[in-house]
Formats: C-alpha cells, structure tokens, sequence
C-alpha cells in the first residue's frame, strides 16, 4: 500500500463482476449450462474468498476448510430439521457450528506455522469428516440429511420463496455480495494488514509486539464462519447434506480453486478459481469421467506457467526496483 | 537500578553451553556496547534478553520488573525494540508500510476488521518522520525487498523505532556495509543516543570505541571484560585480542 493511501469500499471491478453475475440467469441456459450451476458456482465463490482468508491473505496453509463447510451445512439442516425452520436462525446456525468448530482447531494450532500447521488442518479435517460419518444417528452417516427444505427468505413484510433455482440465485448472490464487500474491507483494515505483516515475517510481526497467534486463531474462526455460511448454502441449495464435502478431497477442491484462480496474487482471484474449477467439472466432465485427470493436467501446466494463477493475468506487477538503487 | 539488567544467564543448546553466567546492566540514556569473536553468544544474549529464548537460569530486569521468560510481544510492548543481524523486514510491503505497521497506533486499532488501515491521522505523520530520521524519507513507496542493502539496513532500524522504545538494541548494524554506509549509520546512531537508550553489538571496533559509554566483551559466553572504552584500550585481553586491532 502505498503511503497512507486510502482504499475505497466500493471498486469498479466490484461491481463489475457483482452485475455481470446478475446477468448470468438471462443467458445460462441460451449457453447450454443449467441455472442451478449458477448457484453452486456463487456458493463456492463465497467459500473460495472465504477461504483465501486464511491462504491467501494471511499465508496460513489450511488444507481441512472442507470441515466448515461441511459443518455449516450440517448446522443448517440440524437447526432447521430439529429446532426452528427459519432461514435466518438456520444459515445463524450454520455460521455458529463452523465457527465453534474453527475456534476448536484453532485452540490447537495457532502456534504451529507451516507444515506443521498443513499436517494439524489435514489432520482436524479427518477427525470431523470420521465423526460426520460415524454419527449415524445425527447426520444420517454416508446416507447423509436429507429432506432439507429450501426455506423462505422473509423480509418482514415481504417473503421470498428460494425453491426455484433463480430465485434462490439471487438470494445467494446477495449474500456473495454482502461476504465480498466484507472481506474486502477487512483485508484493507488494520486487521487485515496486520495478518498481512504476519504472512511475511511472522517474527517480526512479534517483536514489534503483535501477538500474533491471537490473529492466527481470530482469521481461522472468522474464515470457517464464512465458510460454514456457504456449507449452509450448499445444504440448501441440494436439499441434503453429505459428509463428502468434509472429505480430504473436497477440502483440497477449495485449495486448487482458490490458487487456480490466483488468490495468491489477487483479491478476486477465488471468485474466478471457483467459475473455472466447476466449469471444467461441466465441460470436460460432458466428455469424459475422468475430468479430474484433465483438470490436474492443467492445474499442473498453469503452476509451470502462471503459477500466480489465473487472477495473475488482470493485475500489474508489482512495482519495480528503484533505478538510482542499483548504486 | 540500571534501567536493564540481566543476571546470571545461562543458556545451553543440548549439551552445548552458549552462555554462562551472564550479567550486564545498562544505563538509561547511554551506549552500552558489546563485542567479541563470531560465535560467542552475543546474539543469542540478546534473545535471551528480547524473549525469543527463555534462559535456563538466571534473571532479566526492565524498570524494576522481572521480564524473564515472557514472549517478544510482551516485552515489545513494554518498550524494547531490537533489530536483526539477519535482516527482518515486512518485505512485499513499502518502506512506508513496513514502519506503519509497528506504531503503536496501528497496534491498538488491530481489532478493526473495516476501518482503513492506517487510518489514524498520526500515523502518516509520524511513518514519514521516522523514515526522516533514517535518511528513508524520499524511499517511502518502494517496495522494501527492492532497496538496496544499506538502505534495507536504515529501514530495520525504523521498524525497531516505530513501536517508540525506550530501549533500543541493535544487532551489528553496519554489517555488510561498505565505509560510507557505516558513516552514514554512525551518524544516525549518534543521532540517536540520548533520545533512546541504546544496546549496540558491534564488530567495528571504530564505531563502538568512539559512541559507546560502555563496553562488555563477550567470549565463548561469558563476559570477560567491561568498561568505559578507555579503561578497554589498555585491558590486557582487548589489546593482545585482534579486536584490539583499533584501540
Ligand atoms: N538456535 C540455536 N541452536 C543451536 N545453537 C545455536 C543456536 N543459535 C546459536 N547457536 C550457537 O551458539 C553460539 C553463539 O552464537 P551467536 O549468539 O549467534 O554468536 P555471535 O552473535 O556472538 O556471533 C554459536 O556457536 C552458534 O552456533
Ligand atoms: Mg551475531
């Protein structure tokens, strides 16, 4: 950031991309996609950035996130299936449960940097998955919750009704809409430059007095809070919930979106992680079972040629060496 | 009481004693030096002392209160600074933003998740006054990891200023500095004194002899000399040491 320069809360590139998302239901299916890809590309965009939090933006290598979402969209059938059938009170829910659940890990790991850190994200992520799997009686186990209703969006007087897939496209992109402005605000606070700081030089951070676990611990609940909200979502979105978005496999989804779309380098970048990552699952996976193989082969060619990521294409490098600094 | 006083330290890695017995005090207002061969333990007494290394015995005092053992945050936040011999920057960040950081305002507003960031009036105000004082002042949009090594060396000093310390150490400062860099932050620390207490471990004998109110040798962990620099010039191990080379 350059000297003191403020950052504006509302960008071009914002609401560019916020209006040209609200087009999408106008044209989806004239492209020959489905409106309900629609939705799950604004869910996963959601989790992507929510995600970037803790990856991106303060360097901290979690690689068992897929537990939150999972978490929250357990919390958000629970909630509604036992306690109050609220939209409201069952995305609280579901924001609740993730962020208890990332205030748990990060109890344990806050100390820990690096792969000591990847190792006890991988490893937490396991414990919830096994436990998502084995409580039968609560989650339903591998048959999952199902019969979770898309439930109305009440605005005191009006009430929205979500069961169609547009209808609940614009709902879920309001709630995109309200997380990005959040996040962006955040990562230009002092809060956020200060995990910033922390992602560079952690002990440097410390001896100009940051107590720098209490950040570490504060972004991973914030962070799976946020993702939770998606998993709550998502749970809406398909009626059910399963333990597989808990799994290794999915937690490692969200890494590849988010460093695909280039949330190394970019704010945004997630955002277009997600729109490519569940494209080629489409596209590719219209042609062939084994898409997984196809989207790895690219995965591993943009790592060798634009390993910034795709996000690496819209922004300028960063400023270059001053010249009278060679002396 | 001197404003700083260790007692007693002693530290070992495994079975490898790096510092044994110990003590040093420095005064408010003054230059404490300290030199002595590579390897010796100078820069892991002072991480003993800043709470990067808890010391296996022995005591630390700041202001009359045992810091012993507590955390680099802790102790930061009491009004000790340091820099690093191996340099320690917020490197993607710019000069400016490098010292924004480590005001203590920007501290205190560390809870505000959407505010601006350096936001409070004072903190480009005092960011640029502090890059002043380190001859950074025409440096602050660039990118730290772009400067050049003496002007990386100025900067690592202003990030151990920001935080406004009453105690000031500074791990070989002029390392790797050519003579006109060394110069240039002579000059700065002699600046410095009087308005900070210092702590200075140095290998340029130029440098400490002609700052320092006060100067401890260390060797192989021990401190096996102190005094003024004048009563060190005819201390028998300064003079027969090729640290004595100068003196
Ligand atoms: N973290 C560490 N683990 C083990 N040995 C260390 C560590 N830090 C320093 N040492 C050893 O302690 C001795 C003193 O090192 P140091 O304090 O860096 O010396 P100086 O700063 O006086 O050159 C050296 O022999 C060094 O190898
Ligand atoms: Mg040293």
């Amino acid at each position: 950031m350059r000297t003191g320069r403020t950052v504006p809360t509302l960008t071009p590139a914002m609401i560019a991309i916020w209006l040209a998302f609200a087009t999408v239901p106008l044209w989806i299916e004239k492209v020959g996609l489905y409106q309900y890809l629609g939705v799950e590309i604004l869910i996963f965009a959601t989790y992507a950035l929510a995600y970037n939090l803790v990856l991106g933006h303060s360097g901290l290598p979690s690689f068992g996130h897929g537990a939150f979402f999972g978490l929250g969209a357990y919390g958000f059938g629970l909630a509604q299936l036992n306690l109050v059938p609220d939209l409201w009170f069952c995305l609280a829910a579901a924001v609740v449960v993730a962020s208890v659940g990332g205030a748990l890990v990060a109890a344990f790991i806050s100390h820990r940097r690096g792969i000591y850190y990847s190792l006890l994200t991988i490893a937490f992520g396991q414990v919830f998955w096994f436990i998502a799997i084995k409580s039968h009686a609560i989650t339903g186990g591998e048959d999952g919750l199902l019969k979770i209703a898309r439930l109305p969006a009440r605005f005191g007087v009006a009430t929205f009704d979500l069961t169609h897939n547009i209808s609940l496209f614009y709902f879920v992109l309001a709630i995109f809409v309200v997380v990005s402005l959040l996040l962006w605000r955040l990562v230009h606070s002092p809060f956020g430059r200060i995990l910033k700081a922390i992602k560079q030089n952690e002990t440097r951070a410390r001896f100009v007095g940051y107590d720098v676990w209490r950040f570490k611990a504060a972004v991973l609940v914030l962070s799976a809070g946020l993702s939770g909200l998606a998993g709550g979502l998502f749970a809406m979105a398909q009626s059910s919930a399963f333990p597989d978005v808990m799994s290794l496999h999915y937690s490692g989804y969200i890494v590849m979106m988010t460093l695909v779309g280039g949330g190394l380098v970019t704010f945004w970048g997630p955002v277009l992680g997600a729109i490519v990552f569940l494209l080629a699952r489409d596209v590719i996976g219209a042609v062939t079972t084994g898409w997984m193989l196809w989207f790895g082969l690219l995965f591993v060619a943009l790592v060798i040629h634009k390993p910034e990521g795709l996000g690496g294409m819209f922004i300028r490098p960063a400023r270059p060496a001053p010249a009278d600094a060679k002396k | 009481m001197a404003l700083f006083e260790a007692h007693q330290l002693h530290l070992r890695f495994g079975d490898r004693v790096v510092l044994e017995d110990v003590s040093l005090a420095f005064e408010a207002g003054r230059l404490s030096g300290i030199m002595g061969p590579n390897g010796a333990g100078k820069t892991t007494c002072f991480n003993v002392l800043t709470g990067r290394y808890r010391p296996d015995r022995g005591r630390v005092m700041f202001d009359g209160a045992d810091i012993t053992g507590r955390s680099p945050q802790a102790i930061a936040r009491l009004g000790i600074a340091r820099s690093f011999q191996l340099m320690n920057l917020f490197d993607e960040f710019t000069v400016f933003e490098n010292v924004a950081i480590a005001l203590p305002q920007t501290r205190r507003r560390g809870a505000d998740p959407i505010g601006q960031a350096y936001g409070d009036a004072t903190v480009v105000e005092e960011a640029h006054e502090l890059l002043d004082t380190v001859g950074l002042g025409a440096r602050a949009d660039h990118i730290a990891k772009a400067l050049p090594y003496g002007e990386r060396r100025a900067l690592e000093i202003a990030v151990a200023l920001a935080s406004r310390p009453k105690l000031l150490f500074l791990d070989e400062p002029t390392a790797g500095l050519g003579s006109d860099g060394r110069a240039r932050l002579a000059e700065l620390v002699r600046r410095l004194k009087g308005q900070v207490t210092l702590v200075v471990i140095e290998h340029d004998m130029e440098f400490l002899f002609s700052l320092a109110d006060t100067i401890s040798v260390i060797h192989w962990g021990q401190v096996i000399a102190r005094g003024s620099p004048d009563e060190l010039r005819t201390n028998p191990w300064v003079k027969n040491s090729n640290l004595g080379k100068l003196a």
